[in-house]
């Protein structure tokens, strides 16, 4: 492990890079309110983050990301558009794995713009490339959008729609609800013998809890109503399948995707955004006739990202974590911006590991 | 020094423990007064009895505190992350079985399967504006199962007892407990998920893998475990 303040200097170094780059230094608290925290990512955040409580404020998680608290503060006073930059310590709970880092520092920027996405997210992208530039890194990069247009999308009921998008970021139960859409999986017993019995069923027994008889009847309604749509075609699930199994260099990826937007011709508009990325990235001095790209990439790890994702890995320590990632999180500013919105773009950066590849390459 | 063996302090647990020791020829006794935590053992020399309640058997186990102790499978697993490094299983006792199960209200006729659950946990939180909340003391276990099946927009909340009630008195939409028979979830006008159970717990014999032993307590360890397996 390099030294503490060998990773403070690098990760103030770093900051003042992005400084120089136009960003405004911001610092937010190290403790956060856990409850819209838990607002935004469930039950899952009490296992990756540290949480503790007093009595006046109640729950209080230490900070597991910086993101969160930097949109809040833009949304509440920023100037538009913007560029952040900070250099402090995350935490993060470790239950699995005692190799992971509880807390470390992280070196991020961030880029609040309306008018030019693709730009935006070029110019984060090729400040972090240069920042770790000379550690021999591959880059992984992927789009969250396509998939969720190809979703939004689809030739069936908007049920099942919002029910996809919902789980884009769990890639398993997507599957499932797929499958089941797709009539590719019988209906489950306890469903079949629910909607075999005519009417409005009585007799239920004793109505306990906060759930009021009115939420089952309409969720009864809503059953019948999914069991007589229709599946969702053979061409557009195949289609959806050979997409997001993509993963190609950005030109081969882009023609790919072409041939695919013939069945689902939604994509096309996000496909656009990619090419104009790709251009914006090669303006930068990026080379993106190697750069590789993976439709599903970015799925597992990253949920509040709803557009450009990417990660910096260093191939010779696959034990390692992204050295860098980061991605577009439109949605989030939405969900933090209590009726306002902004496009937004940020990524992050590890010094304690770019020290340890140094050190391991010298 | 001596071989600590951490035993559950009372109720059905301590008596079944107790006489499945004395079928293996050690003789476990509580010794003074009814309330006076503290206990000897017969028929192997070098082993002392610490009476504990089950619950912090885990803990004292994997601080290595204690060098043997009897708990369920269901508390190892919820209070010890990585339990396999801490402390290793010797024998499962055959008693205090008990399942960790979902339950809900018998009157969701519609939520049988952890798609159902998902689906009304969806539902529920854009009516209510909070989400579906499940009481349980099994934080651990209970989040690593609805994540692996991909349930989201829950909420744990916790209750160490008589949790049962909860949703009656609608502190809660459902609960995660143990159940052996199922009678007090029936009784609560509750109905198991088809979806589990989370765990299949019993009463089981852990042997701590930190506490430091003397070349003394090797020797006793020895020879308890093949009493223990019948072969002494």
């Amino acid at each position: 492990m390099p030294d503490r303040s060998d990773i403070r200097l690098r990760a103030a170094q770093l900051r003042a890079d992005f400084e120089n780059a136009g960003a405004l230094v911001v610092d937010p608290p190290l403790l956060q309110p856990a409850g819209l925290l838990l607002d935004l990512y469930g039950e899952d955040i009490r296992a990756r983050a540290y949480v503790t409580s007093d009595g006046l404020r109640g729950e209080q998680m230490l900070r597991p990301d910086f993101t969160v608290p930097v949109v809040q503060m833009h949304m509440r006073d920023g100037a538009e558009p913007a560029r952040y930059t900070y250099a402090g310590e995350v935490f993060r709970r470790q239950e699995q794995d005692p190799d992971r880092a509880n807390e470390y520092i992280q070196v991020g920027y961030e880029i609040f713009d309306r008018d030019n996405s693709a730009a935006a997210d070029a110019e984060v992208f090729a400040l972090m490339a240069n920042s770790v530039a000379g550690l021999g890194l591959r880059a992984a990069t992927g789009d969250i959008g396509i998939l969720m247009a190809a979703v939004q999308g689809l030739n069936t009921t908007a049920r099942r729609k919002a029910a996809l998008m919902r789980h884009i970021w769990r890639p398993r139960r997507f599957r499932a609800l797929l499958d089941r859409f797709a009539h590719r999986v019988p209906v489950p017993q306890s469903r079949q013998a629910l909607l075999s019995t005519e009417g409005v069923p009585t007799d239920t027994g004793v109505e306990i809890g906060k759930r009021s008889r009115a939420e089952i009847d309409e969720r009864i309604a809503a059953l019948r109503e999914d069991a007589a749509a229709p599946p969702i075609a053979e061409n557009e699930l195949l289609a959806l399948e050979t997409l997001m199994a993509v993963r190609e260099t950005v030109p081969y990826a882009l023609e790919q995707m072409r041939d695919i937007a013939v069945d689902l011709p939604s994509i096309s508009t996000a496909l656009d955004r990619l090419e104009a990325r790709s251009a914006a990235l090669a303006a930068r001095g990026v080379d993106v006739q190697y750069l590789d790209f993976e439709v599903s990439y970015g799925r597992t790890s990253m949920e509040y990202y709803d557009g450009f994702v990417f990660g910096f890995y260093a191939e010779t320590r696959p034990d390692l974590p992204p050295i860098a990632s980061g991605g577009r999180y439109d949605a989030l500013t939405r969900q933090l911006g209590q009726g306002t919105e902004i496009p937004a773009v940020g990524a992050v950066l590890r010094p304690d590991l770019m020290l340890i590849l140094e050190k391991a390459s010298s | 020094m001596s071989l600590k063996l951490g035993v559950p302090s009372k109720g059905r647990l301590m008596e079944k423990t107790f006489s499945w020791f004395e079928k293996r020829g050690v003789t476990l006794s509580r010794t003074g007064s009814d309330r006076e935590y503290a206990g000897q053992v017969d028929g192997v020399d070098g082993v002392e009895l610490v009476l504990l309640s089950a619950g912090e058997i885990p803990r004292e186990l994997a601080a290595g505190r204690i060098h043997l102790g009897v708990t369920g499978t269901d508390l190892v697993y919820e209070k010890l992350p990585r339990w396999e490094q801490q402390v290793q299983q010797i024998e499962a006792m055959g008693f205090g079985q008990a399942d960790l199960i979902l339950a809900v209200p018998k009157s969701w006729i519609d939520v049988d399967t952890l798609d159902d659950l998902d689906a009304v946990a969806a539902a529920f939180r854009a009516r209510h504006g909070h989400r579906l909340r499940i009481a349980t003391k099994y934080h651990r276990l209970v989040r690593e199962f609805l994540t692996d099946g991909g349930v989201a927009d829950y909420q744990l909340v916790d209750s160490q007892g008589a949790t049962e009630g909860t949703v009656k008195n609608e502190t809660a939409e459902m609960v995660a407990d143990i159940t052996s028979t199922g009678e007090t979830l029936r009784a609560n006008h509750l109905k198991i998920l088809s979806a589990g159970p989370v765990l299949k717990s019993q009463a089981t014999l852990w042997r701590s893998r930190t506490a430091a032993m003397s070349a003394e307590d090797k020797l006793v360890l020895k020879q308890m475990l093949a009493l223990l397996h019948g072969e002494a």
